[in-house]
């Protein structure tokens, strides 16, 4: 009954605001985090890791459990319980919920980089460096490292990246007469027009709903659209000479119709890339496997290649999604909570799992120069070792990225702005102004210091 | 809300108001009855007051705190209120229920009467099965039915879309900004024709059928039957189902909440009051506007409501 559910959604709000905000004291700012910052000794931790403990893991990597069972197996006294709640912006509502109500929320969960800023404005992480956070630097990317760590702490732990590539129909490349991905941003314009006059596929689809692959490519343009002090200051810089300089290039092409601008992840995209319509995927390094389940009729016909440069001979790339699994303020296990996340993506046993069947792209240099990784020949790809060309972008991903507090609201902002003026083909640089404008507008509204 | 209390107090009233005026009834109840009937009812108001009043009253409280991301909350009055009835968010969405209800209501509501009549008439042909395959849809959850036209509507694989390109026309992009509003009302009208008519129809069922056979001596066809004597006779569930419907229409959440999935441009985070309460709650984390956005909305639907029983009322007394 439609006015039943819809009150029932009305009720519920009023319910759920109402947990919310239970024994909710105003929680402030600050960096908050975990206790004391004494560093934990081995005595300390080989005694928490022999004890009887059950972790609680909030994650939705699918048959993680694998990666949980080799911890287990090395740490027996510990029970890992894996539960699912929901996918990434599904997850975190729930995780901030249990949070503020002060109960149910997990030891460890898995949070995607973008969001760690927000949860460390709420105090929700704990600070891995008493417990030998820091240690792991050395193994994992730099550019990876840093989304997870800055000068006041390590946040969490990187499980997986998504470094941008581009992913090409060499079939549609060919019948327009072309031979190679475009090299330069300006060969991929001038390759648009020729693929669309002789097969008439767009080069590209650029969705109007996916803020990550267009602040991936921001990324990749060198803008630094955000950044926080960990505190009350915020920087946003979304309306820059590199982000104009990115929405400018994508206008010509929609204005010409040499690039569509379906919404993504849905049924109508995944056929978009059976069909043809588009002859290119400018993609994270999750991107190849996940096309090969989305269009698997058009096996053996992708090549892989790396994103466009702006200016011929440079060779850097941006990234677009990776997640890390961080310590949730409140647990009783800080120990091995942290030991259990440190594990898991760390361990080479498990980061390498991780990389070959659940095939999360990896952020240990170990495993991304591993041979059994690199080595993985993809029929999909006519042969090519994707994982191999994918290793090589990340090294080329800028290492100063950062976020806002508050990306949910940033990405939400994005579909009513910059992304509305996608999907309408109307002034995509006066939205990208809009969408600065209401960002901004949010972050002072919310008390916020704006650079 | 008193608000879906209201049509209820109002069918018990219409359908007694033929009869003589009965007395207060408490006072010729004797104290076991008064126990009994307390005894009955504590359970509901249990529940009732501990799910709905304490939540109720739990966000308005909360509707009158400012959060901050930074600073925590503090006591704002009114702010969020008059913040509310300053945003073009949530104009823009009242805006789009409005329209909602003016187009889709009506045209809801005269299908279901028509088939409803037409059933009620016994002219048609295998009634039973018509009158289930229409009530069928209202059986379906709405998160199906909407996925399921989600994927009707799409504009290169939907069936629509195929069919009008089949027979050589372009199709229209039944999910862009222009055209989803439409696309909702008509989700909605297939889901709650079979439920209104329902209504109406068990309505009809229960008007004495003496009053057709004097109207057919008087010379009254069918329309004029259906017309004269039907309709005035189930005045009270055509009003009760316009209430429900103008109550549907301003809560509409659902559909557009998943619409959002395939058409996110289109409908964006405000599209109506419901769903722009939503996202600011766990979206932009504020739940204290939203609680405010959501008491606001509370408040119209029960005037709205209050408005259409009144002029309804009126016209009944008058006639």
């Amino acid at each position: 009954m439609k006015r039943k559910t819809t009150a029932k959604a009305l009720v519920s709000l009023a319910v759920v605001s109402a947990f919310v905000l239970t024994g909710c004291a105003p929680s402030g700012g600050g960096a908050g985090g975990g206790g004391d910052t004494a560093p934990v000794s081995q005595a300390d931790i080989d005694k928490a890791m022999d004890t009887d403990t059950t972790l609680t893991f909030w994650t939705w990597v699918p048959d993680v459990q694998k990666e949980v069972d080799l911890f287990e197996a090395k740490y027996p006294k510990i029970k890992v319980d894996v539960v699912n709640v929901g996918t990434g912006t599904a997850q975190y509502p729930k995780l901030r919920t249990a949070l503020k109500a002060g109960k149910g929320a997990p030891d460890v969960a898995q949070i995607e980089y973008q969001y760690i800023p927000s949860f460390r404005q709420t105090g929700s992480l704990v600070d891995l460096t008493p417990y030998g956070g820091a240690d792991l630097e050395s193994k994992y990317v730099p550019w990876v490292w840093n989304q997870v760590a800055d000068d006041t702490g390590v946040w969490s732990v990187p499980q997986d990246s998504g470094p941008l590539g581009n992913l090409y129909r060499s079939d549609i490349y060919e019948q327009a007469g072309l031979t190679k991905a475009p090299e330069t941003w300006a060969d991929f314009a001038t390759d648009a027009q020729t693929i669309k006059d002789k097969t008439d596929s767009y080069i590209s689809n650029l969705p109007g709903n996916d803020p990550g692959q267009i602040v991936g490519l921001f990324w990749q343009a060198g803008a630094k659209p955000f950044s926080y002090d960990g505190d009350k200051t915020v920087g946003i810089d979304l309306d820059s000479t590199e982000t104009q300089k990115v929405v400018t290039f994508w206008q010509d092409l929609i204005d010409k119709d040499l690039v569509s601008t379906d919404a993504d992840f849905n049924d109508a995209w995944y056929q978009g890339f059976s069909s043809g319509k588009y002859a290119s995927w400018q993609t994270a390094a999750w991107g190849p496997v996940f096309l090969q389940g989305t269009a698997a009729n058009t096996s053996g016909k992708w090549t892989a290649a790396k994103i466009p440069q702006w200016k011929a001979g440079e060779d850097v790339s941006g990234n677009w999604g990776g997640s890390s699994d961080a310590v949730i303020t409140g647990t009783q296990n800080p120990i091995a909570a942290a030991e259990f996340s440190k594990f898991l993506n760390s361990d080479p046993e498990s980061t390498l799992a991780f990389a070959n069947e659940q095939f999360l792209f990896p952020t240990t240099t170990d495993t991304l120069s591993s041979s059994d990784f690199t080595d993985t020949a993809s029929d999909f790809y006519g042969g090519q070792k994707v994982n191999e060309l994918f290793a090589g972008v990340s090294d080329t991903v800028s290492t100063d990225f950062q976020w806002l507090p508050f990306m949910d609201y940033v990405y939400s902002s994005f579909n009513d702005t910059l992304g509305k003026a996608i999907a309408d083909h109307s002034d995509l640089s006066a939205a990208l102004t809009a969408w600065q404008d209401d960002v901004t507008a949010y972050a002072k509204q919310q008390g916020f210091t704006v650079k | 809300m008193s608000t879906s209390v209201t049509p209820r107090r109002d069918a018990t009233r219409a359908s007694s108001s033929r009869q003589p005026a009965t007395p207060r009834r408490t006072s010729s109840l004797h104290r076991p009855q008064l126990v009994a009937a307390w005894a009955l009812a504590i359970p509901f108001l249990v529940v009732f007051a501990a799910m709905f009043l304490v939540p109720l009253g739990y966000a308005g409280y909360l509707s009158t705190f400012t959060s901050q991301l930074v600073g925590g909350q503090v006591f704002s009055g009114l702010a969020n209120y008059s913040r509310a009835l300053n945003d073009p968010s949530f104009w823009a969405g009242l805006g789009r229920v409005a329209l909602f209800l003016f187009v889709q209501v009506p045209i809801m509501l005269v299908i279901a009467l028509f088939v409803a009549l037409a059933l009620d008439t016994g002219r048609v042909a295998g009634s039973k099965f018509v009158r289930l395959a229409i009530f069928v849809p209202y059986a379906v959850p709405g998160v199906v039915a909407t996925l399921m036209w989600g994927y009707l509507y799409g504009r290169e694989s939907g069936l629509i879309a195929q069919v009008i390109s089949g027979v050589g026309l372009t199709p229209p992009d039944l999910l862009s900004p222009q055209n989803v509003l439409g696309s909702t009302m008509n989700i909605v009208s297939w889901e709650f024709i079979g439920y209104n008519m329902i209504v109406l129809y068990a309505a009809l069922r229960s008007v004495p059928t003496e009053m057709y056979e004097a109207a057919e001596i008087d010379g009254a066809g069918p329309w004029r039957v259906a017309w004269s004597i039907k309709i005035p006779a189930i005045r009270s569930a055509i009003l009760l189902t316009v209430i429900f419907s103008v109550i549907g229409s301003f809560q509409l959440f659902n559909e557009p909440n998943l619409l959002y999935s395939i058409a996110p441009n289109a409908i964006g985070s405000d599209f109506t009051p419901n769903l722009y309460a939503y996202n600011v709650a766990f979206k932009n984390q504020d739940v204290n506007y939203a609680a405010a956005i959501a008491f606001l909305l509370g408040f119209l639907i029960m005037i709205i409501s209050y408005v259409v029983q009144l002029a309804t009322s009126r016209k009944e007394r008058l006639s």
